[in-house]
């Protein structure tokens, strides 16, 4: 099972946090304080696997942005970097050529994103085009919705 | 996808601010806004503002007000209000939280949606944050969704129930007859729910047996026929589902036999056919690995496991490398000869510049040392320690001195080895490093030329480490001889003089970098050498005057003294300083503390044996009754000084009674307390030294504030016992604190007597007379001591 998500950037803002168990607020502050300073000090050519109290930490650099995620010990570590792997082409795809900004900008849909692919600290989903569908057909379902509200607006 | 311009506005308001203050400033307007647009009933905006609180939320501000406002937008019709409240919920909730519960009632009804989409939700949120009475209330809901829904909400149901089970123990049994039949789904998704869905309700293991085959096949799917474009990644077909099968199998054949069986061949076929090109492909082969390494697989089986963790190590990419380490330290107690074959690349590995990896390579490669291979581990494990970063260098130290001592070839090569670790490693080793190598050193009695020379140039390049120098100091001392000899078997001949090494010892002393328990090592080293090599008393004054401590004072005042006063280097120094006789295992006594301690216990609790020569002994003998016999005052008795000096005394007896102190094996005489008024107090000690003498001491001790005068002491005995006996003496005690006494001046007096024995049918009888004066009153007095117990 995975524990928590954590995407942060190269000067250690985080951009995105997703905890898989119920962790007290000072603790996941500490928790991000940990892994921003244990991930930003590694050379850039070392080993992606961290030992860390009783978890083992997967970390993976894409552009601007670290991706940090904490599974249990017995996890497969290599996998554990496909899903990273895979959350960023869905993210990818979804925002066509993603960059930081996207994800600052449009935070909330990193989120359903994730949603979508991970539940419970556990993959859902494995195939892509799947998820990538369902992400679209909220969207719209959203979109829908949000139409309704724009109306009202322009009469009143 | 309309973006949620508030917002976004507002992101880009608060990246602008250009200092933390003026971002402060910004969020703290916002949030007031937020605030009283929750405040407001029914607003289009709620979802917006939601969210900008969220992206406040990340950026580490408090955002507990919105809690209240997430039950509302869950509540809402709209989907677009769901969403972002249950988002929030996810992010601001947690079951430990009041307000989680409140919106059990709305994932409740959310769970039985018309639209999948919102029983998505509803199914995500509660896998994410459902306590245990959320998920006790909602597990039925969710079993009914394992079974009877589409494949897009069963996939998210069996995770759901995943934490349902892991939340609550005994709800496992619900859902098992459900997992067990989602196994013939065709989805991916589903499937892989329902593998993780058995895999984590430990109680079906017992009856899931039987899934066995199905998971075989499914495998031989994936693996053989299955080509999926869909699930394809890198050329291997759905690699998170075989994954998880993998792990299942292994759970399921750790302790059966049948169950292993059965997977074996599958097993073989993965690892045979699985493509190791790309990072996929390698993570399904580890599985495998794992797996088979788990269950009762066969012998052949097993070394192709081992094979591939071979094959892993020679790879260019260091993570796998890393987790082939990680995989053969688990194995390497129960298949260590498999492991031993790839030792090569495991030390080829301890070169690499990852921290984890050399980590890794080092623990393996302390597992692998054997009696074989011990010197060729040793070298590269040697040159690992000059060069590997400072966390691992304690260990490599310890991994290393404990090699030696199992394997060691000879006993040469472990005083060089460890003599090796010392000089690269000095300030990592552990503390009971000195006092294992000083035991090693004594052991070895024909290479001490060899151990003090190499020592002796060790010193003279580098005093910085402090194991290494204490060592070093202690061999100085006890085989000093031997370096000045010059000439030695086994190293070059170097000529060492006197001054060159007390010169060394002096450097010691002097230097800053030494350490106080370095320095008492050294100094204990230079008093040794008084009767090893020189008797040069007032280089060895010069010595002592230098270092500082007050503890260190101590021991230098001491030898000052010793040597003052024990003029002559033959007899008593020789017998106290003599080379130490070979030390036991674990007898901690010998290295105590403090450095004076060391020369003398030896001698106390070996009197009699015969491994020290014989002369020795009876040298030592002799010395105990020598002290116990002379003119000194007999035992320090605590409530008096210590240093009662007695009155034609010599200071040589005062030094031998400090002598006594330290020779702690010595048996108290008793004592008797034969007067005490006034503030007098008056005891008698005896001793039997001989057939020949007996020895009677009367102390005097004046515990009140004010000056004694004429104060006079006399004895008598009965005619039949001959004695000898000195005129007593008048003399004026003075008063003074008890116990803190110097030499010159003290505030008791001693006489002693000294008597043949009597025949043995009468008993020694004293009759005392004592007077003085105190306080401006004259006091006179008589006591009888009838019984000299004990002779």
């Amino acid at each position: 099972m995975m524990r928590f998500l954590l995407l942060f950037s190269r000067q250690g803002k985080l951009r995105l946090q997703k905890w898989f168990t119920p962790i007290s607020e000072r603790e996941k502050k500490k928790i991000i304080r940990d892994m921003t300073n244990m991930v930003l000090a590694r050379q850039p050519r070392s080993c992606n696997f961290l030992d860390w109290k009783d978890l083992k930490i997967i970390y993976k650099r894409y552009a601007s942005l670290y991706f940090c995620l904490a599974i249990e010990n017995q996890e497969n570590e290599l996998l554990a970097l496909e899903i990273i792997h895979r959350y960023v082409e869905l993210l990818d795809k979804y925002f066509g050529n993603v960059c930081e900004l996207d994800i600052i900008f449009n935070f909330e849909k990193a989120y359903f994103i994730l949603d979508e692919f991970i539940i419970g600290g556990e993959v859902q989903e494995t195939s892509k085009q799947i998820v990538n569908r369902s992400i679209e057909a909220s969207d719209m379902l959203q979109e829908d919705d949000s139409s309704e509200w724009y109306e009202v607006e322009l009469f009143g | 996808m309309s973006p949620s311009i508030p917002l976004q506005e507002m992101i880009r308001a608060i990246r602008s601010a250009r200092t933390q203050c003026e971002e402060r400033g910004v969020i703290q307007r916002e949030c007031a806004a937020i605030r009283a647009q929750f405040r407001q009933s029914d607003n289009g905006s709620r979802s917006h503002n939601l969210a900008k609180l969220l992206y406040v939320h990340m950026l580490g501000y408090p955002a507990h007000f919105g809690q209240m406002e997430c039950v509302r937008m869950i509540a809402s019709s709209r989907y677009s209000e769901k969403r972002v409240g249950y988002l929030g919920a996810m992010m601001l909730l947690d079951e430990k939280q009041d307000a989680s519960l409140l919106i059990t009632n709305s994932i409740k009804n959310d769970l039985s949606h018309s639209n999948q989409y919102v029983q998505s939700l509803a199914l995500c949120t509660l896998a994410c944050m459902g306590s245990a009475e959320m998920c006790r209330d909602l597990a039925p809901e969710i079993d009914r969704l394992l079974r009877a829904s589409n494949s897009y909400i069963k996939k998210k149901a069996a995770l759901c129930a995943v934490h349902i089970v892991r939340k609550v123990q005994d709800l496992g049994e619900l859902f098992a007859p459900a997992a067990r039949s989602l196994l013939a789904e065709k989805n991916h998704g589903v499937l892989h729910g329902a593998v993780i869905l058995i895999t984590d309700g430990v109680c079906f293991v017992l009856c899931m047996f039987q899934t066995v085959p199905e998971l075989v096949q499914i495998m031989r799917s994936l693996t053989v026929s299955g080509y999926s474009p869909e699930h394809d990644v890198a050329g291997v077909s759905d690699p998170f589902l075989q994954v998880r099968i993998l792990r299942l199998l292994r759970i399921l054949g750790r302790h059966c036999e049948t169950a292993s069986d059965a997977m074996n061949d599958l097993l073989a076929q993965v690892a045979t056919n699985t493509d190791s090109t790309k990072t996929v492909g390698n993570a399904v082969l580890y599985e495998t690995v794992l797996t088979v390494l788990d269950i009762k697989s066969e012998s052949g089986l097993r070394v192709l496991a081992v094979n591939i963790l071979g094959r892993f190590l020679l790879n260019n990419d260091r993570n796998i490398r890393y987790i082939a380490m990680t995989s053969l330290q688990k194995i390497v107690n129960t298949d260590h000869n498999a492991v031993q074959r790839h030792r090569g690349t495991i030390v080829d590995c301890l070169k690499d510049h990852d921290a984890s990896v050399k980590r890794r390579a080092l623990e393996l490669s302390l597992a692998l040392v054997s009696a074989s291979n011990i010197r060729s581990m040793m070298k590269e494990l040697l040159l690992f320690l000059s060069s590997c970063p400072p966390e691992l260098r304690s260990h490599t130290a310890s991994g290393i001195f404990t090699a030696a001592e199992r394997y060691a070839p000879s006993q040469r090569w472990h005083i060089d080895t460890m003599l090796h670790v010392l000089t690269t490693a000095g300030g990592d080793v552990r503390d009971e490093t000195v006092p294992n190598l000083i035991q090693l050193i004594t052991n070895t009695s024909e290479l001490h030329c060899y151990t003090v020379h190499k020592l002796y140039r060790a010193l003279l390049t580098d005093i910085s480490q402090q194991p290494l120098v204490q060592v070093a100091c202690w061999c100085i001392g006890e085989y000093g001889d031997l370096l000045l000899r010059g000439e030695c078997q086994e190293t070059e001949p170097v000529q060492v003089s006197e001054d060159d090494v007390l010169d060394a010892l002096e450097t010691v002393l002097q230097s800053h970098m030494s350490s106080p328990a370095t320095r008492a090592f050294a100094l204990t080293a230079t008093m040794k050498l008084s009767t090893r090599i020189t008797d040069n008393v007032e280089l060895m004054f010069k010595i002592f005057k230098t270092g500082s401590g007050i503890q260190l004072r101590k021991f230098m005042i001491f030898f000052l003294l010793f040597l003052k006063n024990v003029l002559s280097p033959s007899v008593l120094r020789a017998a106290v300083l003599e080379r130490m006789p070979v030390i036991e295992k674990n007898s901690g006594q010998s290295n105590g503390e403090s450095a004076g301690a060391k020369t003398e216990p030896k001698i106390m609790v070996k009197p009699g044996e015969t491994s020290p020569p014989q002369q020795p002994v009876n040298q030592v003998c002799d010395l105990l009754d020598l002290l116990g016999g002379s003119e000194g005052p007999a035992q320090p008795n605590p409530a008096q000084s210590t240093t009662a000096a007695g009155l034609t005394m010599n200071t040589s007896s005062a030094a031998g009674g400090d002598l006594l102190d330290l020779l702690g094996g010595f048996q108290p005489t008793p004592t008797l307390s034969v007067y005490e008024k006034n503030g007098v107090n008056l005891t008698l000690q005896y001793e039997r030294q001989s057939d020949a003498v007996l020895t009677v001491t009367l102390t005097a001790c004046n515990s009140t504030d004010s000056d004694i005068s004429s104060f006079s002491l006399q004895a008598a005995v009965p005619k039949v016992c001959p004695q000898r006996r000195p005129s007593p003496h008048h003399r004026s005690v003075e008063s003074g604190r008890r116990g803190d006494l110097d030499l010159s001046q003290s505030s008791s007096a001693s006489l002693f007597t000294a008597f043949h024995p009597c025949p043995i049918q009468v008993h020694l009888k004293m009759r005392i007379r004592i007077s003085y004066t105190v306080q401006g009153s004259a006091f006179q007095d008589m006591v009888q001591v009838d019984s000299f117990q004990g002779l």
